[in-house]
């Protein structure tokens, strides 16, 4: 025994030692060192919509500045700050890590499981976000970056913004990206092997699938900019010329290795979002999801696509024509797996009874604008189309209506569709449509007119544009809309606020859900199942309802036929 | 058995009404489409045959988008408002799927983009190939080397091909007589003008929408775009590519104008520059000879 000689070796008799109970850490010091999926996946929520929050009102100021022409509210370096600012926060601070927070909550919860797979690394994954924000945020007092949040070289080398803004940035990326990275592994670790008894693939509930693939293409994704950066970096303070075309660099290189992550991060946003959707979706139309199997193949369809398109994002640059066309067709064809989504949500609503409440309105939203996205993002594919949508506002119009319209939409389905069980209360039902309605319109106002401005001759990420351009109606419009929208999402964040301190007490399943989650008590408790059940099919939660009925049944029913066909 | 936060509303008569504003709305919209096709939903085009041809292109991707866009809202606004519960209504249908159909939509929308690739490569020729100068241009009278052309240099159908230089905040210009310029971009009508884009500091992209598409100007790289204007004027464009603090007022003007006016505007510049050329060549030979005083 080798535990013994080693004991016996060093004169000491073996034993075996009892710890006592540890003391449980309380009030802000057991928020600071828990290592509970649960506790974490809060953290995640607030600390995301914290820089929802800042990222929405950077671009309230930018639409302030465009609201009319020769706007003097900021300085060209402001307006540059503050386009690099908003778009590196949505994207890295709040739409990633959001879905992490839903993906940290729920997938244990709906997969069976007691926690991640490894509790503490996921506390490191998120105080690493923590810190990549802080890092990043820090920059306003000095100088934020101001090559937008491509970065692309060499406006982002040392030689023409100088300023530390460009490091804060690159800090962000490194830090965040390492969050997501551990994250992912840690996402991966857990549904692989942490799932109930009975849970086979085929019975895995769609959310959980979309955070697999969110996962996997984190991992693909993330060491492509994380070298991206460090070689920035060192163009930028070491004397490296990686993209400095003066020393024999290249810039079309950041391009390639930017967008060889950038563009399936545009998945990674958005595939959560979908997986949201697709349980809200089923459980208010009171039917089983449509094509379960369609569409959980289209989530990893999309996803391996989506590593195959980056150059889209390039085809003005000086690029042969048969690179042009195979990224264009590889562009297209992610539009078939997309499509199949669409209409297996539109067949999921038909025919059943659909019950309307603000989950729903927010998931049913979402395929119908990011149909918009999908259709303009098509258009955008076609590669002499783009030659005159490239970087236009047409181009801003697009990515809104597939992240806002897509990903925000199904985060705020998500929120009013899991509130309950994360806080054990109901939110306003009223102010939750109220809010949608809000937000609904004001998002169309926004940025349905934007089309029409890039169509125009508009380009994006100017802080100033000219009567002659005859832009300016557009730009009111859509300023107004901003405010509305801004205005949408305040109801909401009241909303959840007023909820979670005063909410009617939910219940353990006030949706009648069909996943696990709703099997435990609302909050869930620390160890989340005492007993996990038997997976029978993707939907327990109505085969345990069914159970539960029958065992309720007098005796004698239960042998008799039913007449009534169910 | 149904938990209070699932009841069916009471009333419906409201929330019909507001579906039906809805949907009026939207038959409004859509019988708005066809006029605002008309120039809302398009892009710019007119003088010049590449901007056409992107624009005829897109008019077909349009109105099959809108067609895919009214099929799609108009099933799921249907399923919502039909579908919807109510008490003493329906049970909802318990279907898991429909392969047939399921293989049909993904038939469907895989032949949609086939359609479109086709279409792509029918116009693709017009927008990328410049055609030849017309009997009126100006192009052979000037010395240029012809992209794509095995013709000598000079021929009639050659192109005008000017240099054209991206740099914080301003486009240079350089013609093929030597001649450069930082203010506009002049050029005869009737003749297929070729740029050759790059950049001296970080990257721009050359945008006049009224010529066509666009081309980043990359340090390092040449990037080619060609446009050939058949009315005289003026066409106004800027930068499209994040540039630093002076983007915005990144500004690319390009004036069309008869062959002949060319021919003189091109002397003219030229003599101005020999003028300031020589003066400047003067200032610093007195000064030279100053300084040589003073030692």
């Amino acid at each position: 025994m080798a535990t013994t000689d080693h004991a016996a070796a060093r004169g000491l008799r073996p034993e075996v030692v009892m710890h006592g109970p540890a003391q449980e850490p309380k009030g802000w010091l057991a928020w600071l060192t828990t290592t509970d999926h649960k506790r974490i996946g809060i953290m995640y929520f607030v600390a995301t919509f914290v820089f929802f929050i800042l990222g929405g009102v950077e671009a309230l100021i930018m639409r302030l500045q465009l609201a009319q022409p020769s706007g003097t509210l900021v300085s060209p370096e402001t307006y540059n700050g503050l386009v690099s600012m908003h778009g590196t926060t949505m994207i890295f601070l709040f739409v990633v890590p959001v879905m992490a927070a839903f993906g940290n909550y729920m997938v244990p919860l709906m997969i069976g499981a007691r926690d991640m797979a490894f509790p503490r690394l996921n506390a490191l994954s998120f105080w690493l976000l923590a810190f990549g924000g802080v890092a990043f945020y820090a920059s306003i007092f000095f100088e934020p970056p101001q090559a937008g949040w491509t970065s692309y070289t060499p406006l982002s080398d040392d030689a023409y913004l100088p300023s530390g803004g460009i490091d804060a940035w690159i800090f962000l990326v490194h830090l965040t990206g390492l969050s997501s990275l551990v994250g992912a592994i840690n996402f991966v670790a857990t549904i692989h092997n942490m799932r109930a008894p009975g849970m086979s693939w085929g019975r895995m509930p769609l959310f959980v699938w979309s955070i697999l693939v969110y996962s996997y293409l984190l991992i693909a994704a993330l060491p492509a900019i994380g070298a991206a950066v460090t070689m920035l970096l060192t163009d930028r303070h070491f004397g490296t010329a990686f993209f400095d075309p003066t020393a024999g660099g290249d810039p079309m290189l950041w391009q390639h290795l930017f967008w060889f992550f950038g563009h399936p991060e545009v998945y990674i946003m958005v595939l959560p979002a979908f997986g949201i959707i697709s349980e809200v979706l089923p459980v208010f139309a009171r039917k089983p999801i449509f094509g379960y199997k369609a569409i959980a193949a289209s989530t990893v369809a999309i996803a391996f696509l989506g590593l195959l398109v980056w150059a889209h994002h390039m085809f003005t640059t000086p690029t042969s024509t048969v690179v042009l066309i195979f990224f264009m067709l590889s562009s297209f064809a992610i539009a078939v797996p997309t499509g199949i989504k669409i209409f297996n949500w539109i067949a999921t609503l038909w025919r059943g009874s659909i019950v309307f409440k603000t989950p729903l309105y927010f998931a049913a939203a979402l395929p119908a604008l990011f149909v918009i996205g999908g259709i303009s993002g098509v258009m955008l594919a076609i590669f002499p189309i783009d030659w005159q949508l490239h970087d236009s506002y047409f181009v801003v119009a697009h990515l809104h209506y597939v992240l806002f319209g897509g990903a925000v939409f199904g985060i705020f389905a998500g929120i009013y569709y899991w509130f309950p069980k994360m806080t054990g209360r109901m939110l306003s039902e009223g102010a939750g449509k109220l809010s949608f309605w809000v937000m609904f319109v004001g998002f169309n106002l926004t940025f349905l007119v934007q089309h029409s401005a890039g169509l125009s001759g508009m380009p994006r990420r100017i802080y100033d544009y000219g009567e002659d351009l005859a832009v300016t109606d557009y730009n009111l419009i859509s300023t107004i809309g901003s405010f509305l929208l801004g205005f949408g999402i305040l109801i909401s964040v009241v909303n959840f606020l007023h909820g979670y301190r005063r909410g009617r007490v939910a219940g353990n399943d006030p949706w009648h859900g069909n996943t696990l989650e709703w099997f435990v008590q609302s909050p869930p408790p620390v160890n989340n199942f005492d007993v996990v059940p038997r997976i029978r099919s993707v939907e327990p939660m109505k085969d345990i309802r069914r159970e539960v009925a029958k065992a309720s049944e007098p005796a004698g029913t239960v042998a008799q036929p039913v007449a009534s066909g169910t | 058995m149904i938990p209070r936060a699932l009841h069916p509303p009471r009333s419906d008569s409201r929330r019909r009404t507001a579906l039906i504003a809805l949907a009026a709305a939207l038959a409004l919209m859509l019988l708005a489409a066809p006029l605002a096709t008309a120039d809302l939903l398009t892009p710019e085009s007119g003088p010049s045959p590449n901007a056409n041809a992107i624009d005829s292109l897109y008019k077909i991707v349009l109105y099959v988008a809108i067609a895919i866009f009214v099929v799609v809202e108009g099933t799921l606004l249907w399923s919502l408002v039909k579908y919807r519960a109510r008490r003493g209504g329906p049970e909802a249908a318990q279907i898991h799927g429909n392969t047939p159909l399921e293989l049909g939509w993904t038939v469907g929308a895989a032949l949609i983009l086939v359609v479109l690739t086709a279409v792509t490569f029918i116009y693709l020729g017009d927008v990328q190939n410049p055609p030849d100068s017309g009997p009126g241009g100006v192009a052979e009278s000037v010395e240029v080397a012809t992209i794509d052309q095995p013709d000598p240099p000079g021929g009639r159908d050659a192109a005008l091909e000017i240099d054209v230089n991206g740099q914080q905040f301003v486009w240079r210009y350089d013609y093929p007589n030597g001649m450069f310029d930082y203010h506009e971009l002049v050029v005869p009508i009737d003749t297929t003008v070729v740029l050759s884009l790059t950049a001296s500091d970080v990257i721009h992209s050359w945008w006049i929408p009224k010529l066509g598409g666009k081309m980043d100007a990359v340090p390092g790289y040449v990037n080619k775009t060609w446009f050939k204007v058949t009315e005289p004027g003026v066409f106004q464009g800027q930068c499209a590519e994040l540039c630093g603090s002076g983007h915005a007022d990144m500004r690319a003007r390009v004036r069309a104008v008869q062959p002949e006016q060319y021919t003189a505007y091109l002397e003219r510049h030229e003599r101005e520059l020999e003028q300031s050329r020589e003066g400047l060549a003067e200032q610093r030979e007195q000064r030279e000879q100053s300084q040589s005083e003073i030692q």
